[in-house]
Order: C-alpha cells, then structure tokens, then sequence
C-alpha cells in the first residue's frame, strides 16, 4: 500500500524564505537522500525539499549497504556482486574509484575517528578493514563466525557484528581487534544501531521479530527486548530490519519488512508507541539531518515513503511516497 | 549386510583455514600477526579448557539408495550422501553457537542397505549415544524403526518421506517431520495455479503406490482451492532406459495422442515422483500448456536457484562442505539437527525433555532461509514452512501465495489442518 497522492507535503518554509533559497546554488542548500537499489545496480537521489528523484547514479552490480566519508566529500555503496565498494563523488555524482571488499560484502559502516570502513565478509569469518584514503585493506578481524550486520559506537571503541549462524552479537573490542563478549539475540540479528551516548546497542533481528538492547557500558548483556505485534498481520510478516534512534533519546524507529509498517518505539521505556503504514517490504530507514523527516525503503513496492516525525508521535504520518529503483535496499541522508 | 558407521564431530575454526587466513596476513606488520596468532592460542585453549560442555549426540539414520533409481534426466547428479551432508552441515552450524555457549554437537551415522537392517544400524546409533535420530528412510523402513524397542522415547526427525498418513492417522508423539508431507506440497502448487488463475487441471500420473499417493494429494488440494480436475489418466507404458538412442521420436508421437482426448484445461498436472516419465511431458502436448506437479513447474522444499533471504550463504556452505548442490532432503536433514540447535541454545539446556518441549512451544522459530520462521505445528509436529515453487532453472515463486489466510498462521494453508486431521497423540 503506499501513499501516492493521497496527502500533500507540509510546506514549513515560508515562501519569502522560499525565495531567498531560490537565489542560492540549490547544491548547497537541498539535502539529498541517497537511496541504493539492490535489482537496478542504481542509486537514486532524491532531493530532501522537492521530494523528488533529481538523479541516479550507475553504480556496480548488486548495491546495497551505503555509508559517507567522514569529511562528507564521498558517499561508499557496497556493490556486492562485483565485491567492492563504488566510491561516489558527493560535487559529480558519479562513481570515480573502486575499493576491492572481499567476498559479497553486504554491509559496511565507517569509522567515525579514522578513515576505516568495515566490512562482513560472511565466508571468510572475517571483518575486512579498508583504508578509504590510501585505498589498501589494513587488516582483517578475525570473528570465528560469519559475520553480517555491523554496527560501530560513536565513539569507535566498539564493532558489533552479528551473525546467522549463531543468532549471536558479537561485540569486538576495535584497540585489541578482538571479539571479546558473545550474546545471544533472536533468529537472523541483522542491524546494529548505538544510541547517540553510545550507552547501548539496539540489535534487531528479521526472523524473530524482535530488538534486543544491549547494555554496552558494564555488563555487555542483553538487558531488555522488544516484541512488535501488528494488528491483522500474521506474526511470522513482522521482521525487525532497519533502525534509527533520534539523537534526543526520544524514539526508535524500527523496519517491519513485511508486515508492512514501521514501529515507533520510546527509546527509554523501550515500550512501541504507533505502527506507521508504509510502502511493501519496508527494509532500511534514514532520519534527515534535522530529524524531522523519516525516509524508509520499501523493497516490494519500489519506493520510498517520507515520514512526518517532528512533534509528538500523534503527529507523525506518511506523506509522500516517491518512486525508486527496483528493489530500494538502503537510504541515507547527505550530513 | 554392510552398514557403515561413523563419528563426525566438527569443531570451527579448522585448522586449514585458521591456517590460510594466517598466511594471508603475512603481508602486515609483524607484531599484529604476533597478536593474533596469540589470539588464537587463546582461543584454542578456552575450547581445551571446556571439558564439561553439554553435548548433544544426534544419529542419522539413511537408506543407501536402490541402484535401479536414477532421475531421468543425464543432467541430474546421482547421489549416494543425499540427507546425511545436510545433517553434517547443520552440526557445524550448531557448533558455531555453541562454542561460545558451552555446548556442543556430534553426529554419528549408520546407512543401511535395507528395511530389514534398521535394527542393527539404530543399535549402532544408540550404542555410540544418539539421544535423538534423524531418519532419511522411506515410509516402510520409518514405521519398522519406529517399533525397534530400542528406539525408546528417543524422538525421530523424519526428514525423507513425505506420506500423509505419518501426519494423519499414523501419526506419534516422538516423531518430528521436517521434510513437507505430499499435501503439503499440493497445496503449494495449488495456491499458485490459483494466483495464475489456471484452475482448470488434466492429471497424468504414473503406475506407483507414490504417485497414487501424490493424486489423492492433488486432489485435495485441488478441492480445498476450488480447482477442477477435468480429467485424469494413467501413463501406461513402463520406464525407458535414462539414455535410450532416440527416444523422443516416440515420445513426441505418443504425448499429443494420449492427451488428446483430455477434456479443455489450462494446465497439465503430472504425478511422477519416481521421475520415469514426466519430464517427457513439458513442450510436448498437443495443446500449448504448462506443465506442473512433479516435474516442469515443481514445489519444493529447496532448490538450488534459491537464493533469496540469506539462503546464497547456506549454499555456499553447503557446496564447501558437499562439493555438490543442497538438494531437498539434505535441507529437511539440516532443518532437524538445526531445529535442536536452536531449542539448545535458546534453553542453555541439551536435555532431550527440554528441548522437545521448547520445540514444540510458541517460542521456537528457527531461521531456514525461507523469508518466514518455520516451527512445529504442535498438533502433528509436522514443521510449518513455506514452500518454494521452482521451474527447472529459475525459482518461479514462494507460497504460501499472498491472500491464503489461516487463524494460526499463513503457514497452515499448507497441508492437512487440524481439523481435517486424524492425528492424535
């Protein structure tokens, strides 16, 4: 179900300031939203005031997981049947160099201190580390299973990686390279997020349904767990995905796959407050800079829904769904 | 008699490829392989120093295969190690998790040669401390192991015969099916003839107790979704020789003729599990139509083309491990020795009483690569699964088909219900 045309954009610029925008070099102003789709070899880029598709990018075969440098000049696509990382020049939009990855890497994130992108090499046991500046692999960790969801604290000491096989987080000590603390959490964990304090790990998990928050500051264990339960929806549609926590400690919002909708949880009670109906097969979710707009991917219908999610949580709603590429995977919004 | 048995404990990492991985970091600075290969000392030790982890001893019970079946097709591979690799794999899998939970898992196998040898090899089973058994016999040689006394209140995972009755009236509380009943399979092929709208049927079925067993499943399939069966007819001519010179000359005469007379249909049903005969069929009849059933567009557990929801990883696993493709009743093998994986870690328990009932609670759902959790229906421990529609290359299709409702789950619309059933424990 999408929303096409049943609900208007909520103008919040006034049209003088409207007008003053329009003389800048609109480059500079309009936040662009990067969305990866995973049939098409594409990435889309929509523009973050218009709402709409302004350009797409080839890019290698099979893109999925994206993530930008850290001074913002380059967004990384993880093109997994060519095994490498595309690296996509933020002023041209176009792919000017090509990082070797290793075997099908799905999902990578970036170092937030170094100029390090991780990489889950899923056959090899390993996380490839790849130096996106000198463009050479640095090491590998080694994790002794296959590693697939990844997700990196704020502050770069810790690497969470998930695996299939175990159900397990696997929580990597990034100074020692070492995994050092093994948790169980539901059937196929997929994605990491850190809250902004980097105090705790929210882990979902697509078979099972559920987040699992992990305490990462003293006891390193799993210390609640989220059920979703979407009315008229069979249990086994309700797949945990693709997360955002907002920088404030407020809300979560968690990718329900196939059930269709996206929960909104309190990031403190850790209780689901709405479900929002989006697009088929929702996957990954971006917060624009100013979190006050959601963009979800949604692999079935082949687009991307925009979510209201300024003020309260009665006030957040659907209000645009903007075609894509077949398969939207991954969305990420220019910092 | 030759029964063959052996001990197969895998414990990761291996040694060959701890060894590889070394080598290739060689290329970096010295003291960081120094750290590592300290990390692995490290590590080994832990495993070394963990002598008082549970264990869980599985035994996989096979049927060595009758020289006189081979698919029709040269294409296909003959396989002797059908089942059993399946179970190998899925240890391994169990031991990924259990390394780091003080648990770990053993298989021990015996393959018989006949009905009248599952006794002995059960024995070999329970001597060496099988605590559970997956089975990849046939229906007769399942029910004669079901009644060896030794089998005690051991449960059996049936992981290879796929009859009805076993989840209907001859059901029992010990044994478990992994591998989807006939009807199970009917009904998936069913809800996607639906959704094309091809409601209209012409059966072909062969001359085995299988393929009369596969019509009835057809055939209430075809009731349950309001298809029609328009006419149905027996293949009368024995097999043909897998390689026989020529031998589309008479088959491309004989097919339009004998389905000449069948009544206006939109697709051809075939029921040929034994596969002497129906891939004749597909671009062979009179009219232009699909063919489906057991050959053409197929329902299954598993298939190579499929790759979708992390299923590319259990491949490759599985050709690394094998060197050759997963086939269905290797999938169902490593559904069961999983589905004990999963009851394990879950509870931090390997008590054979605590796992059956944590699989056959609400809690259990096991990850199988099929987009949805499968778990056991606890009326008949029949495990609920989708169901892969496949053409001979492609995957064409996964039911249950969007719409198919059921108050439990979408997976129920898949195989006799409840309510229908004879199972009683």
């Amino acid at each position: 179900m999408s929303f096409l045309g049943t609900t208007t954009i909520k103008r919040t610029a006034s049209s003088a300031t409207l007008a003053v925008f329009l003389l800048l070099p609109t480059a500079v102003l309009a936040e662009r939203v990067f969305v990866s789709n995973e049939k098409d070899n594409t990435v889309s880029v929509i523009d973050g005031k218009t709402l709409e598709v302004v350009e797409t990018i080839n890019v290698g075969r099979r893109p999925r997981a994206m993530a930008f440098s850290n001074d913002g000049s380059e967004l990384f696509v993880a093109v997994g049947d060519d095994e490498a990382i595309d690296m996509i020049d933020l002023a041209s939009l176009k792919v000017v160099r090509s990082l070797a990855s290793g075997e099908d890497p799905e999902v990578i994130r970036v170092d937030p201190n170094q100029p390090y992108i991780y990489v889950s090499n899923e056959d090899d046991n390993i996380v490839s580390v790849l130096d996106y500046q000198q463009r050479r692999r640095v090491t590998q960790i080694p994790v002794g299973v296959e590693p697939e969801g990844l997700g990196v604290s704020p502050d770069g000491r810790w690497l969470i990686a998930t695996s299939e096989t175990s159900n397990m987080a696997h929580i990597i000590d990034l100074e020692s390279m070492e995994a050092v603390h093994h948790r169980l959490v539901g059937a196929r964990p997929r994605y990491v997020e850190f809250t902004e304090d980097g105090s705790k790990a929210w882990v979902s998990a697509e078979i099972a349904g559920k987040v699992a928050i992990i305490d990462m500051q003293d006891t390193f264990d799993v210390i609640h767990s989220i059920d979703f339960e979407v009315q008229g929806v069979p249990k086994e549609a309700v797949q945990a995905v693709g997360m955002q926590l907002t920088s404030d400690g407020r809300y979560a919002f968690v990718a329900l796959g196939p059930s269709n909708r996206v929960a909104v949880v309190d990031q403190q009670s850790h209780e689901v407050l709405d479900y929002l109906l989006v697009g088929q097969r929702v996957w990954h979710l971006a917060l624009n800079v100013g979190e006050s707009r959601l963009f979800t991917t949604n692999g079935v219908s082949g687009d991307v829904t925009v979510i209201n999610v300024e003020g309260d949580v009665n006030d957040f709603e659907a209000i645009r769904s903007i075609p894509v590429g077949r398969f939207p995977w991954g969305v990420i919004v220019e910092p | 008699m030759q029964c063959r048995v052996e001990d197969r404990t895998k414990s990761p990492p291996e040694t060959g490829r701890r060894g590889s991985m070394i080598a290739e970091i060689g290329l970096y600075p010295l003291f960081l392989m120094l750290f590592l290969l300290s990390t692995f000392q490290a590590q080994a030790q832990n495993q070394a120093q963990n002598p008082g982890s549970a264990t869980v001893t599985i035994g996989y019970l096979g049927l060595a295969r009758p020289d006189a079946l081979e698919s029709l097709s040269v294409l296909d591979p003959v396989l002797d190690d059908e089942g059993v690799q399946g179970a190998r794999l899925a240890i391994a899998d169990n031991n990924t998790a259990g390394q780091f939970l003080g648990q770990e898992f053993v298989l021990v196998e015996a393959i018989v040669t006949s009905r009248t040898e599952v006794s002995d090899g059960l024995q070999q089973l329970v001597e060496q401390g099988a605590d559970w058994i997956v089975s990849g016999l046939p229906r007769a040689a399942l029910e004669v192991l079901l009644e060896e006394p030794a089998l005690e209140d051991r449960v059996v995972f049936n992981a290879a015969a796929p009859d009805d009755a076993l989840r209907g009236k001859s059901c029992r509380a010990n044994l478990f099916h992994t591998t989807p009943s006939r009807r199970m399979l009917a009904d998936a092929l069913a809800q996607f003839l639906g959704y094309k709208q091809w409601t209209r049927w012409a059966l072909v079925h062969g001359n085995t107790d299988e393929d009369r067993l596969r019509v009835k499943a057809q055939r209430g399939a075809a009731k349950r979704f309001g298809h029609a069966i328009v006419d149905e007819s027996m293949w009368p001519y024995d097999p043909m020789a897998r390689r026989a010179e020529g031998g589309f000359h008479a088959i491309q005469r004989e097919i339009p003729v004998f389905v000449q007379a069948f009544a206006e249909h939109d697709v051809l049903v075939i029921a040929d599990e034994n596969d002497y005969f129906g891939e004749y069929f597909p671009f062979q009849t009179r009219l232009p139509r699909p063919v489906a059933g057991t050959q053409g567009l197929t329902p299954t557990a598993w298939h190579r083309a499929h790759e979708s929801w992390g299923a590319v990883q259990l491949q490759r696993r599985f050709e690394e491990q094998a060197e050759r493709w997963m086939t269905p009743r290797d999938f169902a093998a490593w559904l069961a020795v999983r589905s004990l994986g999963e009851a394990a870690a879950r509870t931090g328990a390997v008590a054979p009483e605590k796992l059956r009932d944590y699989m056959t609670g609400e809690a259990f759902e096991l990850a199988g690569y099929l987009g949805l959790p499968v778990s056991y229906r606890p009326w008949n421990h029949q495990l609920r699964q989708p169901i892969l529609v496949t053409g001979p290359r492609m995957v064409v299709s996964v039911s249950p088909q969007e719409g198919y409702l059921h108050p439990v789950s979408p997976l129920d619309t898949l195989g006799a219900d409840q309510g229908e059933s004879q199972c009683r424990f």
